[in-house]
């Protein structure tokens, strides 16, 4: 069977990161930024299933069912707050955000 | 029963916790008994402990409270001693302080810290009982910092008036500088002689230290510095005409009676060291010389009554140094006895005058006072007698002694004398000077007094001092046991002469203060006629100029380098330390913008940099 190479799985574990970063930097809707966060969770589980099958190692598949719960546990919270933040400042523009600067 | 010697200072010192711990809220009637009832106490006390003293027929008597500290070889207690000079400065410090303290009863009894006012009293003769008392330096040094503080405290107890903190903290920083000196003086004796104890090391220091030597020289040069400071003696004595600025018993009791003489009793104590330094002891006689005739001049010219008295007490301090310094040291403890029945006698009289005639202390606003104020006139009448050493009052009989003491001492001895009986006429001019303007003569006086200010408790204190200072020659102050070392005291033996010219010279003084300020037979504006005598008079007024040579070479210096380094120079790195913070602080609160995507670029940025870290190392 043909197989993948594993640095093309790296790769796009990689570009998925990146893609997620940009999201969380220069996303001003607190929506978009959680929902830049889960892609950029999803990278590093996508770069740990790829790891394991390389190395055929069971703990890398253990890891990301971890990144799945605790993504949902996040997703959870991040909604809970920004529905907070909707109701105190009818807005979920980021940058409104910013009362507690030095 | 000697044991109860302990209570002496207790009793001052539980009235002063009484008073001080209640705030001062206590109503007068109770804070008046508690305060001067607590000296009542301690004089009984005293009187007990010194008769039984007397009858046991010991040299000294020791007991010990408890032991103050305990370091190695260093253990310093509460430790009474008792032989004949502490017995007669504790009756002195508890009977005319009991008096002074009964007759401040009245005198501040419209004065509205009034409790304040007793618990520092009764503070300082707690204090004061420590210094004579105390049987190691240590504690003396206790006593003789806790009467500075209560001087300065009371100095400045009519705080609001900025001038008499002032004079407070003047005595304070004049004081200090002798104290400096004493306390130097308390470590070079502890590292040379390793004791504090006043017997050991007075013992210890005969055994290791040879006549004249240097130790000796400088040791007893540092305790003079502490005395000359505390007894307002040249060239510290320029605190003790301000420190008037205090209400009027104060200036009785601590300087005029007891605090100003604990000098006198800290060099009759130390004397045998003296003794071994005959040329520091020549200085303490050569001081006391200089020191009574220039505040003689000075009390000539003064026209504040405490001044003059002030000036007087300096100038008796001064008999008393020239006592100590030639030998004569009963002598000059039984002047520092005369001296506080009839000081005290003369600032509490002029304690009732100043009250009656409303807080006038200008004596050429008074005048004619004599029929008005009966029993001021007949207290200065006789203070000032004792004052100028009139034949058979108790100030005769002192004088006497300490020039007769002088006149012993070969050599020099006749000039000290002699200086003496010359301040002796001052003594009579400037006494009487006071005496004539204050109670004879038409009344100059604003608002002059309708009746005589006092009920018992002022008048009962000055009629007992009247009787003290007339007849306190009298009284035999058992001192041979401690200065001739068991010797009875040889008498004089003198020509009639010299006996004569002592009599006659206070009375020639109190003759020609008659013919100026009383007969009116020469005047005094004659003599100040021409510019040099106004200059001169100018000159003693000022006290010689002591104070604005002060000001000039030590107080303007020093504000002078106050002011250069109001900035200050060595504190400037600490402060650079302090802006460089706040910059960088200044600097990094920029990056805390509170966005929360700058905050994530950040992090970011921080964990490329990190890898990137990782993998070039």
């Amino acid at each position: 069977m043909e197989t993948i190479p594993v640095e093309h799985g790296f790769i796009l574990a990689g570009i998925l990161f990146c893609l997620g970063l940009i999201g969380v930097l220069t996303r001003r809707n607190v929506v978009f930024v959680l929902m830049s966060l889960e892609i950029m969770l999803n990278a590093s589980g996508l770069a740990f299933i790829v790891a394991a099958a390389r190395w055929e190692h069971a703990e890398g598949q253990v890891m990301f069912l971890m990144i799945l719960t605790l993504a949902a546990a996040e997703v959870a919270v991040g909604l809970g707050l920004i529905i907070q933040m909707f109701r105190q400042f009818q807005t979920v523009d980021i940058n409104v955000l910013s009362e507690m600067k030095g | 029963m000697l044991e109860l010697i302990w209570l002496l200072p207790t009793f001052p010192l539980l009235g002063f916790l009484a008073l001080v711990l209640t705030g001062g809220r206590l109503p007068k009637r109770i804070a008046g008994p508690i305060g001067a009832g607590s000296i009542g106490l301690s004089f009984a006390v005293a009187a007990l402990v010194a008769s039984e003293f007397l009858n046991s027929g010991l040299e000294h008597f020791t007991y010990e409270a408890w032991v103050w500290m305990s370091v190695g070889g260093f253990n310093p207690g509460f430790t009474f001693y008792l032989d004949g000079l502490s017995m007669v400065m504790m009756l002195i410090i508890t009977g005319v302080g009991f008096l002074i303290h009964l007759y401040a009863t009245g005198y501040m009894s419209d004065d509205p810290s009034f409790a304040r006012f007793f618990s520092y009293m009764n503070l300082f003769v707690s204090a004061m009982l420590m210094l004579v008392l105390g049987d190691n330096l240590v504690l003396l040094y206790l006593g003789w910092e806790g009467v500075g503080l209560c001087s300065y405290l009371l100095i400045g107890f009519w705080y609001t008036n900025p001038a008499n903190g002032y004079a407070a903290r003047k005595a304070f920083v004049v004081t200090r500088v002798g104290d400096t000196s004493m306390a130097i003086g308390l470590f070079l004796l502890f590292a040379q002689l390793g004791t504090l104890n006043i017997q050991e090391m007075l013992h210890a220091a005969e055994m290791q230290w040879s006549l004249g030597s240097g130790f000796a020289v400088a040791a007893s040069l540092l305790l003079l510095g502490g005395a000359v400071g505390k007894s307002a003696q040249l060239p510290l004595q320029t605190w003790l005409p301000d420190a008037m600025a205090g209400p009027t018993p104060i200036s009785a009791l601590i300087h005029a009676a007891t605090m100003v003489t604990a000098g006198v009793y800290l060099i009759a104590r130390t004397h045998p060291l003296f003794e071994m330094a005959p040329s520091v002891q020549l200085l303490v006689a050569l001081i006391g010389l200089i020191t009574l005739l220039l505040s003689g001049f000075t009390a000539m010219t003064q026209s504040d009554i405490k001044r003059i008295l002030a000036y007087s007490t300096v100038s008796q301090i001064g008999y008393m140094f020239l006592g100590l310094g030639v030998g004569a040291w009963s002598a000059a403890i039984f002047h520092l006895m005369t001296h506080a029945f009839f000081k005290a006698l003369l600032f509490l009289a002029s304690g009732t005058v100043i009250l009656s005639l409303h807080h006038e202390q200008n004596i050429f606003k008074m005048g004619g006072l004599r029929n008005a104020l009966p029993v001021s006139f007949f207290s200065f009448l006789i203070g000032s007698l004792a004052l100028t050493a009139f034949p058979y009052t108790s100030g005769y009989f002192s004088k006497d002694e300490i020039l007769l003491g002088a006149l012993e001492l070969e050599g020099v001895g006749f000039w000290f004398w002699l200086g003496g009986v010359v301040g002796a006429f001052f003594t009579g001019i400037y006494t009487f000077r006071l005496f004539f303007i204050v109670f004879f003569g038409d009344s100059q006086a604003e608002h002059p007094p309708e009746k005589e200010v006092g009920g018992w408790h002022m008048n009962g204190p000055l009629i007992l001092l009247m009787i003290l200072a007339l007849a306190g020659g009298f009284i035999h102050v058992p001192l041979d046991a401690v200065f001739n070392h068991g010797e009875a005291h040889d008498e004089h033996n003198v020509s009639g002469l010299i006996h004569g010219i002592m009599i006659a010279v206070p009375l020639l003084g109190i003759a020609v203060s008659y013919l100026f300020f009383m007969s009116k037979t020469f005047s005094v504006d004659m003599l100040m006629a021409g510019a040099l005598a106004k200059r001169l008079h100018a000159f003693w007024f000022g006290g010689w100029g002591f104070d604005t040579l002060y000001n000039a070479v030590l107080v303007s210096p020093f504000l002078f380098l106050a002011r250069v380094n109001r900035k200050d120079i060595v504190d400037s790195f600490y402060a650079l330390i302090v802006s460089v913070s706040q910059a960088a602080n200044a600097l990094i609160v920029k990056s805390q913008t509170g966005s929360l995507r700058w905050y994530a670029l950040t992090v970011a940025g921080g964990l490329v940099v990190m890898v990137s870290l990782g993998a070039v190392l």
